[in-house]
């Protein structure tokens, strides 16, 4: 039995007397100390994907089928005060938006010895020992005197650093990261994600890490999942799925960086833009946007393909295995 | 390679490149004091008024030339943005020139500006604040060619905004529809449709891709790349994107804190980057294939720009800082390819 | 037909079908307060314009008025009379009538002094927001010194002064007007001070960037631009406002600086019938009070709803 194994998670969201499936089908594995990268454009429900792991899908919104186990545990049955207890123990998560997170009126100090007091029976000179050594952990310089300071003395970068070190207060078996360095600049940015790694990988942690960003999966994660419209489309280890993605979406999604053409040359583009919820087309979702549409991609939705290490969800992957295993066995 | 950087050189010996927009040392400081009671202070047993600056342009220099594609980039606060609002008019630069074609317009006054209005355009960051929600689209459009064009008849107005909306690729039948009900590409096509109504010759574009999903990205980047072609646009575009600038630029200026530390043809910039902040701005860019090559730690944060390091306000993480660097302002130096640096380090081949 | 009207509205909708359309219509339908709200107050409102035709009397008319009449109960008690529905009062009107001319009255001084509020702060908010400096700092300290009055006060003043000095029977000629007047620049502040507010955030906006780079004039920008994005807090206030407009047309009814006994007001009705409610002629007072008090009522709870209904974040969340 893996780490966490999430089966067939499904979330909807009722709308206007109308329930939309935000999330549906969403299946995957992950070992301890494992990286896994969620990757989708916004409206793809990667976001909606973490909350869902965590429990943490409010109203209107409510997760209607499937199963989140950690360590044999469902998450998914468990009751707010449970979960409470699950959240920032065993799991911790880190937001886009450290603000999010830290509460503006208390000082760095307060809400880390808060944080810990609030899960272990601890005396507040162990908890500040603690709390104190998390931030030189994250390589946060004279970490005493952040302790008295409030959120909005400290630089974006600072800030997020403070929030990984809240996420370790637990030394957490996982972390689930939802854009963690996307409202920070370039430079601060590739520092932060460095030292997420190491963390991650000097103390076991498995992590999940949810971006747009292909370069940032490809430098952490070990697998990496590619959702659209609410649906894993494509899954695997992330080296194969860079190099080697197969599903139509993935390809668009690797070719349109700017990298990947000569510079002044058009670059590739995917047509179209992803469907809201409302009106997710028939078949396959990405049909309409796809440059290699077959008649049954509009009429079926296409099942899991296996090709290398990744499964794919797509018709046309599909037809062309059958072709290559058609011919093996001919010959 | 070598035959590019010649090409810049001798384009500039020979004086083809036509210049369009000059900016001479433009300062830009944003007062941030309190009110007048607040500010007063007891200093030396007089009282004396305390102000606070933001110090966001610091003596920039540019010069764009006709046809090309100028990128600015820098990360947040380097004033890149400051830059773009202030050449538009919407900022009044604290010191410095703006021209236009030779023509000074940073002192001019609205109705004098309205000229160039027709000359220059902008497009926005953000698609979702940029067009007015309670209009609709042709409202949106028609308006400023009616504005500008008081002679032209209904059906003009309605042909002018037909055109340019097929040309961002937006169907001209969703004209009836309210802002909120298109994505946010298709509202940055919108805006960028806006612009052009207009006929601009020179656009500035702030960071008009940074809010839109990869594969939106790419269309939008195209459908800019295609009308630059189509109307001969001049185009100077920020961005803190540099994956997209080597893609897009035909030169790059690097910012930091409100100053230009390089200012190269793409090119040679990304083949040969030489100021230690472009260095580490570069290796920085997550890439799909090598994994972590010779990451350049940075260390420290971004200074604020309410106080101004002394000397190159790059010094506090640069690794090769010495005693000038905190003293003196290096200047910008033009080196043997044509690139621009502003560094003592390059100055005196350290590096 | 059908097809006709589908492919018109998909074209160029019209503001009915819009409005029908919209959010704003759906949600009335599904509040049910706010949609009783909504009939009671276009009843009011209709009743109130149609007076002339609905009222049995004409209560502005002396021949139509016999001082025999005075003080009958209404219909379903003793010693009444059948063509006084709800009664008559002091001076032999009927009640009935009198409410509906009064109701005109009142909603009249109310809407009028309303907008007159709203001419008044947008002008100001709106060139104080988008000004902003020393423009700002003038016009909304002259704000707060008009807030520091109370109404009441202010119209006190001015319309005891008025009275000493014109004589009663100018005052009554322009009694309308006046509260209008009165009521109207007494309140204005509100309408700055939310204006301005709302300024302020869409001034930084990029579509008012955009506007500008396209070298439109500052009023266009104003008016054009930043005035239709402000109209929704608009809307909510004015429902409160017209609410607290029409009770202070009351007050001062009440306190006798409002309209004369001749063209009575609600609030001057109840007042004049407060003299005799110990002698148990109660319903002079009563029916006029309830009238007001469902009236102000039921504009409170649609402007509730309209806040609800356009400021989806600050209260649903």
């Amino acid at each position: 039995m893996s780490f966490l194994e999430v089966k067939n998670l499904e979330v909807s969201f009722n709308l206007r007397g109308k329930s939309l499936k935000a999330l549906q089908n969403i299946s995957f594995d992950l070992e301890r100390g494992e990286r896994l990268g969620i990757v989708g454009e916004s409206g793809a429900g990667k976001s909606v994907a973490a909350f869902a792991i965590l429990n943490l899908i409010s109203r209107p919104g409510k997760i209607t089928a499937g199963e989140v186990l950690l360590d044999g545990q469902d998450l998914s049955k468990l009751s707010p005060q449970e979960m409470r207890k699950i959240r920032g123990n065993k799991v911790s998560m880190i937001f886009q938006d450290p603000m999010m997170t830290l509460n503006p009126v208390f000082t760095i100090g307060t809400q880390m010895i808060e944080c810990l007091k609030a899960h272990r029976k601890i005396s507040k000179s162990n908890a500040v020992k603690i709390a104190i050594q998390k931030l030189k952990l994250v390589q946060i310089p004279s970490p005493e005197m952040r302790m008295n300071q409030y959120p909005h003395e400290l630089s974006g970068g600072m800030k997020q650093r403070i929030i990984i070190a809240i996420a370790l207060l637990m030394d957490p078996a996982l972390i689930i990261a939802d854009e963690p360095t996307t409202a920070l600049d370039v430079t601060i940015q590739a520092e932060i994600m460095a030292l997420l790694l190491d963390l991650c990988e000097s103390n076991n942690v498995a992590l999940i890490l949810i971006t747009h960003d292909l370069g940032v999966v490809s430098q952490v994660t070990q697998k990496t999942i590619v959702m659209y419209a609410g649906r894993i489309i494509e899954q695997g280890p992330t080296n194969e799925i860079i190099n080697d993605a197969q599903h139509p979406y993935t390809q668009g999604l690797i070719n349109a960086l700017p990298q990947q053409t000569l510079p002044g040359e058009k670059l590739n583009q995917i047509r179209g833009s992803m469907p809201s919820l409302q009106d997710i087309p028939s078949g396959c979702s990405f049909n309409p946007r796809c440059d290699f549409v077959l008649d049954i991609c509009t009429k079926q939705r296409p099942e899991f393909t296996q090709s290398g290490g990744c499964s794919v969800a797509c018709h046309m992957v599909k037809a062309m295995k059958d072709a290559e295993k058609g011919h093996s066995a001919y010959e | 390679m070598s035959n590019n950087q010649q090409s810049v050189v001798t384009d500039k010996n020979n004086g083809v490149e036509e210049s369009i927009l000059q900016v001479r040392n433009l300062h830009k400081r944003f007062d941030i004091s309190r009110g007048f009671l607040d500010s007063l202070q007891l200093k030396g047993g007089k009282i004396s008024r305390k102000r606070e600056y933001v110090h966001a342009i610091n003596g920039v220099n540019l010069e764009v030339y006709k046809g090309e594609a100028l990128c600015v980039v820098g990360e947040s606060g380097c004033g890149k943005s400051t830059v773009a609002r202030t050449i538009m008019g919407l900022l009044k630069p604290s010191e410095g020139e703006i021209s236009f074609k030779g023509q000074r317009i940073d002192n001019l006054s609205n109705s004098q500006m309205l000229p160039f209005r027709r000359k220059m355009q902008m497009i926005f960051q953000n698609p979702y604040a940029s067009l007015n929600p309670r209009k609709t689209i042709t409202e949106t459009l028609e308006e400023p060619v009616k504005f500008h064009n008081p002679r032209f008849s209904a059906a003009q107005v309605k042909d002018k905004v037909a055109e340019v909306m097929l040309s961002v690729g937006v169907d001209p039948n969703w004209g009836v529809r309210f802002p909120h009900e298109f994505s946010g590409g298709q509202r940055q096509r919108i805006s960028i449709a806006r612009a052009l109504t207009v006929e601009p010759e020179f656009i500035v574009a702030d960071e008009p891709i940074s809010a839109l999903d990869v594969s939106i990205q790419a269309q939008v980047l195209n459908l800019m790349m295609d009308t630059q072609q189509e109307r001969n646009l001049t185009y100077l575009f920020i961005t803190h994107d540099l994956a997209v600038v080597e893609h897009f630029g035909t030169r790059v200026a690097v910012m930091y804190l409100g100053t230009v530390c390089e200012l190269a043809a793409t090119k040679t910039l990304f083949s040969t980057p030489k100021h230690p902040y472009t260095q580490a701005l570069m290796s920085a860019i997550p890439r799909l294939d090598a994994k972590n090559t010779a990451h350049i730690k940075l260390t420290g944060e971004v200074p604020t720009p309410i106080n101004l390091p002394s000397g190159c306000v790059f010094h506090g993480r640069c690794p090769h800082a010495n005693e000038r660097c905190k003293i003196q302002i290096p200047a910008l130096i033009v080196q043997n390819d044509g690139s621009q640096v502003a560094c003592h380090a390059i100055e005196e081949n350290r590096l | 037909m059908r097809d006709d009207t589908i492919t018109t509205t998909a074209k160029n909708p019209s503001l009915l079908r819009r409005f029908k359309d919209s959010h704003l219509w759906h949600s009335l339908k599904k509040d049910k307060v706010a949609f009783a709200s909504f009939l009671v107050f276009i009843l009011f409102v209709s009743v109130a314009i149609l007076a002339p035709v609905l009222a049995p009397f004409d209560p502005y008319d002396p021949s139509s008025i016999d001082i025999m009449d005075s003080e009958l109960p209404p219909v379903w008690q003793e010693d009444s009379e059948a063509k006084f529905l709800l009664g008559t009062d002091a001076q032999g009107r009927d009640l009935l009538s009198t409410i509906l001319y009064g109701m005109r009255t009142s909603l009249l001084i109310g809407i009028c002094a309303v907008l007159l509020q709203c001419f008044l702060g947008v002008v100001v908010g709106l060139s104080a927001g988008y000004f902003g400096g020393r423009i700002d700092s003038f016009l909304m300290r002259i704000a707060d010194i008009q807030l520091s009055f109370s109404t009441l006060m202010v119209a006190i003043v001015v319309l005891a002064v008025f009275q000493a000095s014109f004589g009663a029977e100018l005052y009554s000629k322009l009694a309308v007007f006046m509260l209008i007047l009165v009521i109207g620049f007494a309140e204005w502040p509100q309408y700055a001070r939310t204006v301005r507010a709302s300024v302020l955030a869409e001034k930084h906006k990029e579509y008012v960037d955009a506007a500008r780079v396209m070298g439109f004039t500052n009023s266009r920008i104003m008016l054009g631009h930043i005035l239709p994005n402000t109209l929704s807090p608009l809307l909510v206030i004015s429902t409160v406002q017209i609410a607290n407009a029409i009770i202070s047309e009351a007050s001062l009814s009440f306190l006798g600086l409002g309209m004369p006994v001749s063209q009575p007001s609600l609030g001057s009705l109840i007042s004049s019938g407060f003299e005799y409610i110990f002698s148990g002629s109660w319903w002079i007072t009563a029916i006029p009070g309830l009238v007001l008090v469902v009236l102000v009522m039921v504009i409170n709870l649609l402007g509730d709803w309209l806040r609800d209904v356009l400021n989806p974040k600050l209260y649903k969340d």
